[in-house]
């Protein structure tokens, strides 16, 4: 059966005119679409926030849950019933703060969970506090005088809690939303996609050299795995490795040529190249968008179910009633 | 020759120092008993020191149990016999004893230095504490080293079978066959027919020993089986019995076992007895913290498997949001908890009823639970089972009360027939309601009905906001709030649940004596002694907690006098003046972390049946 995006529309949704979270909607409906999965076996998943509104936008089964629980919730979803995509839907507050303890375990077991994190810098639902991906000294309601504390960086948190799948889009680039969704999608293991979302209202602006086509034009790179890192307007700059670091070089100037250009290796097990990637940031280097880490690995659902398979053929008991045979007993005639 | 006595029951306490495996020798001595057919009840005391000094007054390990020819309903106030292999042990245990009680000491670890770690001044422990029993002063350490001089085994693993000699000791001193542990120990070390080999050649040098020096005592013993019933059975404790009562839940209902868990004394040896059994499909994940272990069974709820979680009160306060999500969401859920002290890390290896109000209401909102608690080692099946039954019948979570007694203690088990329980039905939607189901249109019984994802044209949201009892959507309208609130509530009382049984004088006790959960066999003991004494006295307690019995009010109403003895300050005494107008009770509270003393209770009733 061919699925349009209609297929997985539900409701009207209620964020503010304008907020990234419509934007991210429309294309997740589109991604699912062309992935082609029933939408009766997807289960969309998420904590609190506004972004944790989306499940109720789906025409698939979904759980609004809690604050910051949604990977518990996601994870013992899939181990119970691996046959379901499912799809974790965070924003950072929920996924990194409250829920950073289930981010950081769910990426090291690798469960096959699709972990979208809407990163607004920003708590939205609760009227504009700062969130753990807000830079230092960011004036909030809740820091009048700035912040003092350093922001999380989600790749870091996923690279160092061994995750084995990273990606970035701007919430309206759909296009490139579309493509790391189907990625992560076909990714076994737990995939992170970090989706850059403006709050119109809290935060406008946190992602305004990338919001648009033209800015991401300017200021961003496109990974590829297995193409040359190559952008700008024209094409027109490259990263190169420079010792222990990248660097931005110009092709055509000082005898570099698109040969000396790094080519993106996704599937590099070593992630340290990665997540310099991921790290870019402007005025410097462009930030990086796509797929930036997608190694194969044995994921924990899979695992655990070829365990009880494995198991299951070498204990003689399969029932309870032969379990209970398998105790010291004695009998009172 | 001693002569030998026939006892109609007798409480044997085995301590030393926590390595001394004072634990694996009760074990066998119980079962050894239960084999012959005797009823058993047993409690390990474990101490709460990861591993405090060897010899010191807090590594001592005891294992307690009673044996009787009839039922036992406790493992005893006090021992008849008390080994103690160190003086740490004879220190702190011989609190234990009867007046009357035979002890076995290992004098060579009677040493110096031994008796300084336990703080003796003088080189006589036994003048020192002024001992007047029979004592059996046996040279074991070095009886052990003799005996085992030729097994080429290292000395460190030769110290490690001194409590098989004392093992064998006891088992001379009540004629028991040593053969049944013979075959207990060569099924325990198959793979290591040497260790077995070695540990039962001393065990039979510990009954020789008795044999042929009668020590120093005038009697051997026997206990006779007189009234069990037949069957087959083995010994469980608590916790085991727990893991079977879902896996037989799991299977009866045909639906696949999930615990999310995170390890907490005392309730681990629940995960550890479920990881086992994969071969029976039970999938166990050990969760990053106690929030994701029920956060990821509520998960596992909603995709559709049979969904527990195991703690101990410290763990229910942490899983108590995910808890209350699924009150909200209406989706089955299985939380246990094996009580222990409290408040916060409290008394983490001790045993109390602490938490009950914590499970009936510790949760934000209008959060109505059923609550069981389980009555004894054995019961820990049954109750679990029920606790799955009414969870996924009725698609709520249930909380599942232990304690570390009952968990740790153990009894013989009949083994049930899986044929014989109750059916266990959830309320899966209909195909017939495809296109007009939403997600909270309830059944007769007021249940929401079950959609599991994967199937085609029930997709829906479930969350943790309040939806519109018709349209599933969220909803914030005042008239549907109350609504809901009342249904989800009036959802669980009309569970049906057994009548609450009063046993001993039922039509005409003086006094009824009132319990709820592990406490049932020290109440029971209690009663018992009490009609013997010519009191009537009658017993009536509670496993079903909420909803409680349809006849909780009649009961409560009908004695002159009621007195409420529970592990905590009161609070099952003021559930019940919740749910039954104009109730009084006397009351009982202890919070000493330990099982009630039945002669304690027993002074104390007497006091309210004579003012």
């Amino acid at each position: 059966m061919e699925l349009s995006a209609k297929d997985f529309k539900k409701g009207q949704p209620r964020w503010c005119p304008g907020c990234g979270d419509h934007f991210f909607l429309a294309s997740l409906q589109k991604a699912m679409a062309e992935i082609g999965v029933a939408p009766e076996n997807v289960a969309v998943i998420s904590g609190i926030g506004c972004s944790s509104r989306l499940p109720h936008y789906m025409a698939t089964y979904g759980m609004n849950t809690i604050h910051g629980r949604a990977a518990a919730i996601a994870t013992g979803a899939k181990v119970a019933n691996p046959n379901l995509s499912v799809w974790q839907i965070s924003g950072d507050g929920d996924g990194l703060a409250i829920g950073g303890n289930h981010f950081i375990h769910a990426n090291r077991r690798n469960i096959d969970l699709n972990m979208i994190l809407l990163n607004n810098r920003i708590y939205g639902l609760t009227k504009g506090q700062y969130s753990p991906t807000s830079p230092r000294g960011f004036v909030s309601k809740s820091s009048p005088y700035g912040t003092v504390e350093d922001p999380f960086r989600p790749a870091e948190l996923c690279f160092g809690a061994r995750g084995h799948f990273f990606a970035r889009a701007v919430a309206t680039d759909a296009p490139g939303t579309i493509e790391i969704l189907k990625a992560a999608h076909a990714h076994k293991g737990s995939s992170v996609c970090e989706i850059l979302q403006n709050c119109v209202v809290f935060n406008d602006g946190t992602h305004e050299s990338v919001y648009s086509a033209e800015g991401r034009k300017k200021n961003a790179i496109y990974l590829e795995h297995g193409k040359p890192m190559i952008f700008g307007e024209n094409n027109e700059f490259g990263l190169v490795q420079d010792g222990f670091n990248i660097k931005v070089v110009k092709i055509g100037e000082n005898g570099i040529t698109e040969k000396d250009i790094l080519v993106h290796d996704a599937h590099c097990e070593d992630n340290t190249l990665q997540m310099k990637l991921a790290l870019m940031e402007g005025p410097d280097f462009p930030v990086a968008l796509g797929v930036i880490r997608d190694v194969e690995a044995p994921t924990y659902n899979d695992a655990v179910a070829e365990q009880i398979e494995d198991v299951k053929s070498k204990k003689k008991y399969h029932n309870f009633q032969e379990l209970l045979m398998t105790n010291d007993t004695w009998e009172v005639k | 020759m001693a002569k030998v006595e026939d006892l109609d029951q007798v409480v044997v306490r085995f301590s030393g120092d926590s390595g001394d495996g004072m634990q694996l020798a009760g074990n066998i001595f119980s079962t050894i008993s239960a084999t012959v057919g005797n009823d058993i009840c047993t409690f390990p005391d474990y101490p709460a020191d990861i591993r405090a000094p060897q010899g010191s007054l807090t590594g001592v390990s005891g294992f307690q149990v009673h044996i009787g020819a009839n039922k036992v309903f406790t493992p005893g106030d006090k021992c008849d016999v008390l080994v103690a292999m160190n003086p740490a042990a004879l220190k702190t245990q011989y609190k234990f004893c009867k007046p009357t009680a035979c002890i076995i000491i290992d004098t060579d670890s009677f040493k110096e230095a031994d008796l300084q770690k336990a703080n003796f001044a003088t080189m006589d422990a036994i003048a020192e504490m002024g001992i007047k029993n029979d004592v059996i002063a046996a040279p074991i350490t070095q009886m052990v080293k003799d005996c085992l001089a030729d097994s080429g085994m290292d000395p460190k693993a030769i110290m490690k079978c001194r409590n098989m000699f004392a093992l064998g000791l006891v088992c001379w001193l009540f004629n028991r066959d040593t053969n049944i542990a013979a075959n207990m120990l060569k099924e325990k070390f198959a793979k290591k027919p040497g260790v077995a080999e070695s540990n039962i050649k001393v065990i039979q040098a510990g009954y020789d020993y008795g044999h042929n020096t009668h020590s120093s005592v005038s009697h051997t013993y026997t206990v006779e089986t007189k009234s069990a019933k037949k069957g087959v059975y083995m010994d469980i404790n608590g916790n085991k019995a727990t893991a079977y009562g879902l896996i037989a839940a799991a299977e009866k209902a045909g639906l696949k076992l999930y615990l999310g868990s995170y390890p907490i004394t005392p309730a681990t040896d629940v995960l550890h007895e479920l990881s086992k059994h994969k071969s029976l499909g039970v999938t166990t994940v050990q969760c990053e913290d106690e929030i994701a272990g029920c956060a990821s069974a509520l998960g596992a709820s909603f995709a559709g498997a049979l969904a527990c979680t195991s703690t101990s009160g410290p763990g229910i306060c942490l899983k108590s949001e995910a808890m209350n999500l699924a009150v909200i969401m209406e989706l089955p859920l299985v939380v246990l908890d094996v009580q222990r002290g409290g408040p916060a890390t409290g008394l983490p290896t001790k045993s109390e009823q602490t938490d009950l109000l914590q499970c009936l209401f510790g949760r934000n909102g209008e959060s109505p639970m059923p609550v069981i608690a389980a009555t004894s080692p054995t019961d820990c099946f049954d109750a679990a089972y029920m606790a799955c039954k009414i969870a996924l019948e009725h698609m709520t979570p249930v909380v599942l009360m232990t304690d570390a007694y009952v968990a740790n203690g153990s009894g013989a088990f009949k083994l049930p027939n899986l044929a014989d329980f109750p059916a266990i039905n959830p309320p899966y939607v209909p195909e017939s309601l495809k296109g007009t189901w939403t997600p909270y249109m309830r059944n007769a019984e007021g249940s929401r009905y079950w959609a599991i994802p994967g199937r085609e044209g029930f997709t829906h949201i479930l969350g943790g906001l309040e939806k519109d009892s018709k349209t599933g959507a969220i909803s914030t309208d005042p008239e549907n709030h109350d609504l809901m609130t009342r249904l989800r509530a009036e959802k669980i009382e009309k569970i049906q649940v057994p009548d609450v049984v009063v046993e001993g004088d039922k039509d005409d006790a003086e006094l009824l004596i009132v319990g709820f959960g592990g406490t049932y066999g020290h109440l029971h003991a209690a009663m018992d002694e009490m009609k013997a004494a010519g009191k009537k006295v009658a017993l009536a307690h509670f496993k079903y907690i909420n909803p409680l019995p349809k006849n909780t009010a009649e009961v409560m109403k009908k004695y002159k006098k009621v007195v409420v003895a529970e592990q905590n300050m009161g609070q099952f005494a003021g559930w019940l003046r919740m749910k039954v107008d104009n109730f009084a009770p006397y009351q009982f509270n202890e919070v000493k972390g330990q099982p009630f003393m039945v002669a304690d209770l027993v002074k104390s009733f007497n006091q309210i049946y004579s003012e």
